[in-house]
């Protein structure tokens, strides 16, 4: 056996090691350039009978999540029964974001699912969304209390997702 | 009941693929007539069993049996029928099973040729086999589109709008059966690699099954390119996005094979070359069904991005590369041989175009997994656009197509170079001069402008010299037309075809011009001397969408030339919006109009686009794909008599 002759195996092994590798990354993981950055301002009507309307000094001095969602999205009623549990341990407030959405689906939507959030603001258009870089929703932004996004989680928010990212982040700046 | 019947048809196939792929080999190393002879049914029975797996799929859809996951999640009782056909192969697991029946129709058409000697024959059809069971084992274990969804939806989620188009009809199919058409090429080298014969029958038995699953992808991949023009609504053709590079890397190595292979049937050389650009073009199109199905990569066609079924290809990739590589180190020294040839001769030739393309596709292989190359080295996301793939493409690309012209000129094992010089300097002179003069006539003259259409000028002139020489000398003109083989008539249209797609690609990339207007109501905007007039919105209903449609007048030197309708839906199921363009559609332009956001009641933006010679690009794709019927279709392969059994 020629030595040359193995070139092209060595070749593919070489390439097969980093396929093998980028299976285990994500490229769906892209860091936002919003973290640690101070949060978008924003001030919307929300989502109830009274329609006041809510800022974000609003929530100054508090750590918080905001939560894109709409009636529209599958994928946010996988999430929404991790959401209503969380919200019943009172670990932090909740802001919904409703993305895209008429008032109508909306309410009827946490009539029949249940409500998990403090309150929800309204972005019809949603205009909020492009300056919170909004893809795909759900998308969920740990705010702390000065106003910074510290965390975001891009698709639902799994048990496994709470856990292991956002409550050891919330602990961390509650603490603090 | 239908789809268990598909599910049931599948796990036969599975079964049979198994046994087709490990008897006849055994039979061919033992000499075994009787195990040998089991390959032909079985590759049959095998194409027959998935074709009954894929009309069960088909009737889910046709019948909207929601209780089918696949169904209910890409298909909608709306949907109009022929997208709910067309849906099968609209998402992962169906467009795999379309993949294993083009895999097993391959198959079966391999086991209708009767020129194979049967031990050959045994061979081919049990490493198709083989390559089958894995993809079906893949299939049934990580993809399985007959799984049933208890409580049955009561609706379907609906088929991806972006797919509810008439080129998503044709363009799977036929990219599908280009991709895994390299198969047999690949089944071909294995089995020579196996019995360790690579004769000169071995390299023309296998041509015309290669000439035939090139010109299925060069369609396919034109196919999808015109797709994205009008459909993706920004008017562009090519992104080098992942997914095309996928299908590009296989073209460009398949164009390298039919090369190569006519060396090794004409002069018995280049044998390593053959049997390791067989072996590319086919692992490129299982790389590609990698990187599109494990989701490694992110692109704008990623449909599934599921690591366990990464996990699976890559160990079937893994599986044939690495045995067929193996075997390759393990047989190379039969490998040698085939003629002498000189410095300047066809074969230095086609060596050099060989080394070319393999190096193209090694750098779109590189541009394409970089992203993941830096990611797995921890040097940060990034990714890698057409910037990289432009740089690097057009000056590997350049001499390919300087030299395509020369080779066809040049004789076999030597040439003369002064002879050569003295034939095509004319040539050579006034395609310097045209690209000149073509780049200065277009207004904004380009040293690319000027180099593009020299290189056009200098195939054109290059075709039309080397048909001269055809038909002048003795005889009457169509005693000579006659005695011209169909694979020279290949060659021939197929190089025509490049130099008609650099015109299309230099002048549109030049002389292309858009605009984005807001236009009132009754107004109009102008572009490249053609007014557009924007005579009202109206609203349109269609089957599964409603939409906003533009009724855009097109007017050029005062008078009307087309009503265009540019539409904004919004597809009903999915709440998904979708531009479609309306395009005013010619052989030395395209004018192309969609429509934008609404600014206020009475205000539109438009987006108009000016594309001169961009059907050119297409219409050069399918001179290449009529060049390589040609060569399939030449008499010299139905001729044949049946290659002697090797002793």
């Amino acid at each position: 056996m020629k030595a040359k002759a193995l070139i092209p195996l060595l070749i593919f092994i070489g390439l097969t090691v980093f396929l093998a590798i980028g299976l285990t990354l994500n490229p769906r993981e892209i860091p936002s350039p919003l973290i640690d950055k101070p949060a978008p301002a924003f001030n919307l009507r929300q989502l109830n009978a009274s329609g006041q309307a809510l800022k974000l000094a609003d929530m100054q001095g508090k750590v918080w999540l905001l939560n894109v969602w709409a009636s529209w999205c599958v994928a946010c009623r996988d999430e929404h029964p991790v959401l209503v549990e969380f919200s019943k341990r009172g670990v932090l407030p909740i802001i919904g974001l409703n993305y895209k959405d008429r008032d109508a689906d909306a309410l009827d939507w946490l009539q029949k699912f249940g409500n998990p959030y403090t309150t929800s603001i309204v972005d019809a258009d949603g205009r909020v969304g492009i300056d919170y870089g909004v893809y795909g929703v759900p998308e969920t932004f740990l705010i702390d209390g000065k106003g910074r996004i510290r965390y975001k989680q891009i698709g639902p928010i799994t048990p496994e997702v709470l856990e292991r990212e956002l409550l050891p982040r919330i602990k961390e700046l509650q603490g603090a | 009941m239908i789809p268990e019947l598909g599910h049931f048809a599948l796990i036969l196939t599975l079964l049979v693929a198994t046994v087709l792929g490990i008897l006849p080999l055994l039979g061919a190393q033992r000499n075994d007539a009787a195990l040998m002879a089991l390959a032909r049914p079985a590759a049959r029975l095998l194409f027959m069993l998935v074709l009954v797996s894929f009309g069960c799929l088909t009737w889910a859809f046709v019948a909207n049996d929601f209780s089918v996951t696949y169904v209910a999640s890409h298909s909608h009782s709306q949907l109009p029928l022929v997208y709910r056909i067309t849906a099968v192969w609209g998402s992962h697991e169906g467009s795999l099973l379309l993949w294993g029946l083009m895999l097993t129709g391959w198959t079966a058409a391999v086991s209708f040729s009767r020129r194979l000697p049967d031990v050959f024959n045994a061979r081919v059809l049990a490493v198709l086999g083989l390559v089958a069971a894995g993809f079906f084992a893949f299939l049934l274990l990580t993809s399985n589109p007959f799984e049933r969804l208890l409580p049955a939806a009561l609706e379907g989620e609906d088929l991806n709008p972006l797919l509810q188009d008439p080129g998503m009809v044709a363009h799977p199919p036929l990219l599908y059966m280009g991709y895994v058409g390299f198969s047999v090429a690949f089944a071909f080298s294995i089995a020579a690699l196996i019995g360790g014969q690579f004769d000169a029958a071995w390299a023309r038995l296998s041509r015309p099954w290669t000439l035939v699953a090139w010109l299925f992808l060069t369609l396919g991949i034109a196919l999808g390119s015109g797709w994205a023009y009008y459909e993706l609504g920004w008017g562009g053709w090519w992104f080098w996005d992942p997914v095309e590079n996928a299908s590009f890397m296989p073209w460009l190595a398949g164009t390298a094979l039919i090369h190569s292979l006519s060396v090794t049937e004409k002069r018995g050389a280049f044998k390593s070359w053959t049997v390791l650009l067989a072996i590319a073009a086919f692992s490129l199109s299982l790389l590609g069904t990698f990187l599109v199905r494990s989701g490694v990569l992110t692109s704008v066609h990623a449909f599934a991005a599921d690591p366990k079924r990464g996990i699976f290809i890559l160990a079937l990739l893994i599986f044939v590369v690495g045995g067929s590589l193996c075997l390759y180190a393990w047989r190379a020294a039969k490998l040698s041989g085939g003629g002498k040839f000189a410095n300047l001769s066809r074969e230095s030739m086609l060596l050099i175009n060989n080394v070319l393309l393999a190096v193209v596709a090694a750098t779109v292989l590189l541009g394409t997994l970089y992203p993941l190359l830096a990611d797995a080295l921890h040097m940060g996301k990034l990714s890698v656009g057409p910037p990289y793939f432009e740089a690097v493409f057009v000056p590997l690309m350049v001499p390919v197509v300087l030299l395509m012209v020369v080779a066809p000129f040049v004789r076999w094992r030597g040439h003369e170079l002064p002879a050569l010089v003295k034939k095509l300097l004319p040539a050579l002179g006034a395609s310097l001069l045209i690209g000149g003069a073509g780049a200065w006539a277009t207004g904004t003259p380009s040293w690319r402008t000027a180099l593009g259409l020299a290189l056009a000028a200098w195939v054109l002139l290059g075709s039309a010299q080397l048909l001269w020489g055809r038909l002048t000398g003795q005889g009457t003109l169509m005693a000579r037309l006659g005695a011209i083989p169909g694979s020279w008539w290949g060659m021939w249209l197929a190089h025509l075809g490049i130099g008609v797609f650099i015109i299309g690609v230099s002048l549109v990339k030049t002389m292309e011009a858009n605009v984005d207007v807001a236009v009132k109501l009754g107004e109009s905007a102008e572009l490249r001397g053609y007014t557009f007039t924007l005579d009202k919105v109206v609203e349109a209903q269609g089957p599964n969408y409603t939409a906003m449609r533009g009724v855009v007048r097109v007017s050029h030197d005062g008078q009307t030339i087309n009503v265009l309708h540019p539409e904004k839906r919004i597809y009903t199921a999915r709440q998904m919006p979708m531009t479609e363009a309306s395009i005013d559609a010619g052989i030395f332009r395209d004018v192309y109009v969609s429509l934008g956001e609404p600014v206020d009641a009475s205000t539109w933006v438009l987006r108009l686009y000016y594309k001169p010679m961009v059907r050119w690009i297409w219409a050069g794709c399918l001179l290449m794909a009529l060049g390589g019927l040609c060569a399939a279709l030449d008499a010299r392969y139905r001729k044949l008599a049946k290659i002697k059994a090797p002793a």
